[in-house]
């Protein structure tokens, strides 16, 4: 998307309205799955990654993607690591009942 | 050699099928080719009024396969172009008194007496969209620039790619440049992308149509009509010829910085 198109479509127009419902419409389409499903799929992903990692279940994002009529299914899965967690508990210091 | 085979077809209804197909044949017939545009629209015939043709009308498709006439005795005469004719639908029967096979045979036999068979596809994705794109070597699409029809025209594209029957190109119908401008309506350029498939004319929205169809006599006759240069400029694509798109397509980048006409 341009620069320019940023700020003219601040207000979203009819247009950029109607050209985003028309991909997810057509991504979920062409893939067979719905918003629903997606979210069915989602909570299963989690549920088996969770058995062997340590995930940040709150963030995981499950999505279709899509290129040249190519449709992919694309899942981001924060782990928490050693550091992270060392980041967390760093970052929890202070909150009452820790010390 | 046998003439070209192309399917009108849609999915949606109410797009503009019946008017592509009546235009097209009549664009086509201006250019000095020989025209057979089928109806395959059985039991909702209505080429043979936006064609004018309606009153001419002695035997139909369903006749022709049951054996009742002969080929030639189906096919209706244009009165404005002699190399134009129509085979108009049963408008009593249902889609499933015809097979793919049927329908091969019929517009098989159209190709030997033409340069270009047209078929006017029902809508949907059913039977009746199955037989009339089975014998096509080329697939028209019409869609509109709306959510539903886009939609729409997305599943017929898929369909024809699974099952890898014709080519597809599409028809942008029905377009308002002003509307597009006000950023109102879906840019033929997003509706483009989006269905991956190659454009081979945008026809704007004019009144004229309506009327034109009310007289059954297409727009693509009317010297001063907008969508009647728009379908012929088409029908000049089909025969292979190099026509510009109309300028309406794209707009300048002066026109998006300031966003306005």
């Amino acid at each position: 998307m341009k620069l320019l198109d940023l700020f003219r479509r601040k207000k979203k127009s009819g247009q950029y309205i109607a050209a985003q419902r028309l991909r997810l419409v057509l991504t979920h389409d062409r893939a067979n799955i719905s918003p629903g499903m997606l979210e069915v799929l989602k909570d299963e992903i989690i549920a088996v990654i969770s058995k062997h990692l340590d995930i940040d279940t709150e963030n995981v994002i499950v999505n279709l993607t899509e290129d040249n009529r190519r449709t992919r299914l694309v899942a981001d899965i924060p782990i928490f690591t050693n550091r992270t967690r060392k980041t967390d508990a760093r970052s929890k210091k202070g909150t009452p009942g820790t010390s | 050699m046998a003439g070209k085979i192309i399917t009108i077809s849609s999915g949606k209804g109410g797009v503009g099928k019946t008017t592509a197909t009546a235009n097209l044949g009549l664009s086509l017939a201006m250019l000095g080719k020989r025209v057979t545009c089928i109806d395959a629209d059985i039991g909702l015939r209505n080429l043979d009024v936006m064609l004018g043709l309606e009153n001419r009308i002695v035997y139909d498709i369903i006749n022709f396969i049951e054996g009742r006439c002969r080929f030639r005795q189906a096919l209706v005469r244009d009165k404005r172009f002699p190399e134009l004719f129509m085979m108009a639908a049963a408008q009593t029967r249902g889609k499933n008194s015809i097979t793919v096979e049927d329908m091969t045979r019929v517009a098989r036999e159209a190709a030997e007496i033409s340069d270009y068979v047209l078929i006017d596809s029902p809508a949907g994705i059913e039977h009746g969209f199955r037989y009339a794109v089975a014998p096509a070597d080329l697939v028209l699409i019409v869609t509109n620039p709306e959510v539903t029809a886009v939609r729409d025209a997305d599943r017929v594209i898929g369909l024809l790619e699974a099952e890898e029957l014709a080519p597809a190109q599409l028809i942008l119908n029905r377009f308002k440049p002003e509307l597009v401008r006000r950023n109102e309506m879906l840019d033929p350029d997003t509706v483009i992308d989006l269905l991956a498939i190659d454009l081979i004319g945008i026809v704007p929205e004019d009144s004229m149509v309506f009327v034109a169809g009310n007289q059954g006599r297409p727009v693509a006759l009317d010297e001063h009509s907008r969508a009647g240069k728009a379908f012929r400029n088409i029908g000049r694509r089909l025969t292979g010829e190099d026509v510009p798109f109309e300028a309406l397509r794209k707009q300048t980048f002066i026109q998006r910085l300031f966003g306005s006409r």
